[in-house]
């Protein structure tokens, strides 16, 4: 009875962790976003996303992991636009997990909401779950012209027809960190170490990724910014990204 | 109880068998309709879709749920009356019951069925559904016990294999009686069919029990089905699913339109297998009242949704309001209020309780306005969420629609084939409201 109980409480736990061995977390700071689309573009290329075509642009099935949603205040001519990268928030309460009936989504030690393709049926409810929408669904198989598919990134895994797909907070990237610290016998990854495609492309360094249980990384302190906000934050999903609010002159 | 005067208990047997044994060209050329219907206007978008993807049909980024899903919703709500009420009624001895209920419970096995096939269709690698099962695996995987989507899977299958059971159950004195009327194989095939039933007071004794044992299991069931669908729902943070009044409201609507569906099946086989001397004013009378009694339900908790929705004030509940009630999907929003809130109300006169042919037409307005219901619950808060960046819009593509009515010609399909192996009245429960016979002194 008492492993019963044990198991139960377990569960009751977000992934089922009592720690994260890393806190991968971003913060992005509106001020400094010019909105270049230059996250997107990195992004493409990096994950393998498909290039779906304008027809089907237009029937809004594009795959961005990261959009730079635009927001406009005030009327004309007194108007003011705001850039917000959209990208997945990495929950530590995430919506999507619960709601996978094949356990296709789920939290992994380093606190990154992961998807697994493979085990993807396509019931489509995480998407439906996501306040952020930012989970993207193969309606098609998708394929590159020659050349294209000679720049497929090796890394990464391309989805079949049928397969929800997000940002992985480029989880490659991570890993391949995380094995040459394993190979150098250092116990952690260093700060810095780590650079997903949107932060590494971003021009005027809006955004910051690292760990977040190091005290000492850049993000923590940024994280401690007053300006920081997280997205919807009443729906108590905990994002994992941090962003700063633009301040107006 | 019988408006034509009462039959002799051969002639109930004479009458209700006779739908089984003897087939005429017209009902061969209706199911070859039905099932031409079915496999042009379902199976083959479906094995296109199955071939291209998804995408086939008209869902995008913003609204990955479609037409599919509040087609399952429709044909599990549509499912809901058979067997509960066949079940309430039983417990609550109700005689009229007893010529509608096997047709009703039919109904619920086959929209269930339909309603499986729409999640095979809706889900977007359907040759990995049964990942969805508890299946022993080299992986050790489990399924989620957390998704609303795995309690669905349960629910649904547990009511499946129940419903089958129950309708089985009451079906075996009748195969006995089709076996002692028929000849040569068929006789063989319900002889194993009637467990070798032989009427006697044991075997009516064990029946009796087991039948009233199984009616009180199922009522929890059916009432659990529903709420769990409404759960896949509710349980998300979507504007506009999330209410707590939704199990009742899904419930509530399911008995409604599975009523409704009652009464249209009712007409049918009334008219086209000459029933005419089993179901009878009785019946129509004690289903409209029942109908009126549901629609208001219906219509106060839809107020009450309204209400909260209201009450509760947050951007993201109003905009999702608003948006129903004065968006591009409004129309349908007051159509359904129209069929499902006032139209039934006209029922509460006797003389339209009473006529077949008003009754037949209200019944499908009833079950068009729930199946305009669920799309609107699907496509107008799903699209439009939270971030009004993200907004977006769905409108079914001809993929859909064409496999929307297929789907009507799948039940039709199922159901005619069902009356070809079971007496579509239940004889033995016919025969016990009988008055019994005036012996000649």
């Amino acid at each position: 009875m008492s492993t019963f109980v044990e198991k139960l409480r377990q569960y009751s736990k977000p992934g089922y962790y009592d720690e994260f061995d890393y806190h991968w977390t971003m913060t992005i700071d509106l001020d400094r976003c010019t909105g270049c689309e230059a996250c997107v573009v990195a992004c493409q290329a990096e994950n393998n996303l498909p290039i779906v075509g304008e027809e089907r642009f237009a029937q809004s099935r594009e795959i961005k992991w990261i959009r730079i949603e635009r927001y406009w205040e005030g009327e004309y001519p007194n108007i003011k636009m705001g850039f917000i990268p959209m990208l997945c928030q990495h929950c530590d309460d995430a919506p999507c997990e619960t709601a996978c009936p094949v356990y296709a989504t789920y939290h992994n030690q380093d606190g990154l909401n992961t998807q697994i393709y493979n085990r993807c049926i396509g019931t489509r409810t995480c998407a439906v779950y996501c306040p952020y929408e930012v989970r993207y669904f193969n309606w098609f198989t998708y394929t590159w012209d020659e050349p294209l598919e000679q720049q497929l990134n090796p890394d990464v895994s391309v989805r079949e027809k049928g397969v929800m797909e997000k940002c992985t907070f480029c989880i490659q990237r991570i890993r391949i960190a995380k094995d040459n610290a394993k190979d150098d016998d250092r116990r952690r990854v260093r700060d810095g170490e780590v650079v997903p495609a949107c932060v590494q492309s971003c021009p005027t360094e809006a955004m910051l990724f690292g760990n977040s249980k190091d005290p000492e990384a850049k993000v923590s302190k940024m994280m401690k910014n007053t300006r920081g906000y997280t997205v919807l934050k009443d729906l108590n999903t905990t994002p994992s990204i941090v962003y700063l609010k633009k301040v107006h002159a | 109880m019988f408006d034509h005067g009462q039959p002799s208990y051969a002639e109930v047997n004479k009458d209700i068998l006779s739908t089984m044994l003897e087939t005429g060209p017209k009902y061969w050329m209706l199911l070859g309709m039905t099932m031409s219907v079915a496999g042009i206007c379902f199976f083959m978008p479906w094995i296109y879709q199955l071939f291209v993807g998804v995408g086939a049909a008209g869902m995008n980024h913003n609204a990955v749920w479609g037409s599919y899903l509040s087609n399952f919703i429709f044909w599990i709500g549509l499912s809901h009356s058979g067997t509960l009420l066949s079940a309430v009624l039983h417990i609550t001895n109700s005689p009229w019951r007893k010529s509608i209920y096997r047709s009703a419970e039919a109904m619920t096995l086959f929209s269930l069925m339909t309603a499986a096939l729409f999640v095979m269709v809706h889900v977007g690698r359907v040759w990995f559904v049964h990942w969805s099962f508890p299946i022993p695996n080299e992986m050790g995987l489990w399924p989620n016990f957390r998704s609303p989507l795995m309690f669905d899977v349960m629910a649904i299958t547990t009511y499946l294999t129940a419903s089958s059971i129950f309708i089985y159950m009451g079906s075996v004195p009748d195969f006995a009686a089709v076996r002692d009327a028929s000849t040569g194989l068929r006789r063989r095939l319900y002889t194993i069919f009637s467990f070798g039933w032989r009427g006697t007071a044991r075997e009516w004794h064990t029946l009796g029990w087991a039948y009233t044992f199984f009616a009180v299991f199922v009522i929890p069931l059916a009432v659990s089905v529903h709420s769990i669908v409404s759960w896949d729902f509710a349980l998300s943070a979507v504007p506009g699913f999330h209410h707590t009044i939704f199990a009742p409201y899904f419930v509530c609507g399911a008995i409604y339109s599975g009523t409704a569906g009652i009464v249209t099946v009712m007409y049918c086989l009334r008219k086209f297998l000459g029933f005419e001397r089993y179901i009878g004013q009785v019946h129509l009378d004690s289903l409209g009242k029942l109908l009126i009694t549901l629609s208001l339900i219906w219509s106060y908790i839809n107020i009450l949704e309204l209400f909260t929705t209201w009450f509760g004030g947050t951007s993201y509940e109003l905009e999702a309001l608003s948006f129903r009630l004065t968006g591009f999907y409004a129309p349908l929003y007051w159509e359904m209020l129209i069929f499902c809130a006032f139209v039934p109300l006209l029922m509460l006169f006797k003389k339209i309780r009473l006529s077949w042919n008003k009754m037949l037409l209200i019944s499908v307005l009833i079950n068009i306005g729930m199946l305009t219901e669920r799309f609107i619950i699907v496509a107008t808060s799903q699209p439009r969420k939270f971030l009004p960046g993200a907004f977006g819009f769905y409108v079914p593509s001809w993929i859909e629609i064409s496999i929307s009515v297929g789907s009507f010609a799948i039940f039709v399909t199922l159901f005619l084939i069902f009356i070809k192996w079971v007496p579509a009245i239940s004889i033995y429960e016919v025969k016990e409201t009988l008055k019994p016979l005036r012996r000649n002194v």
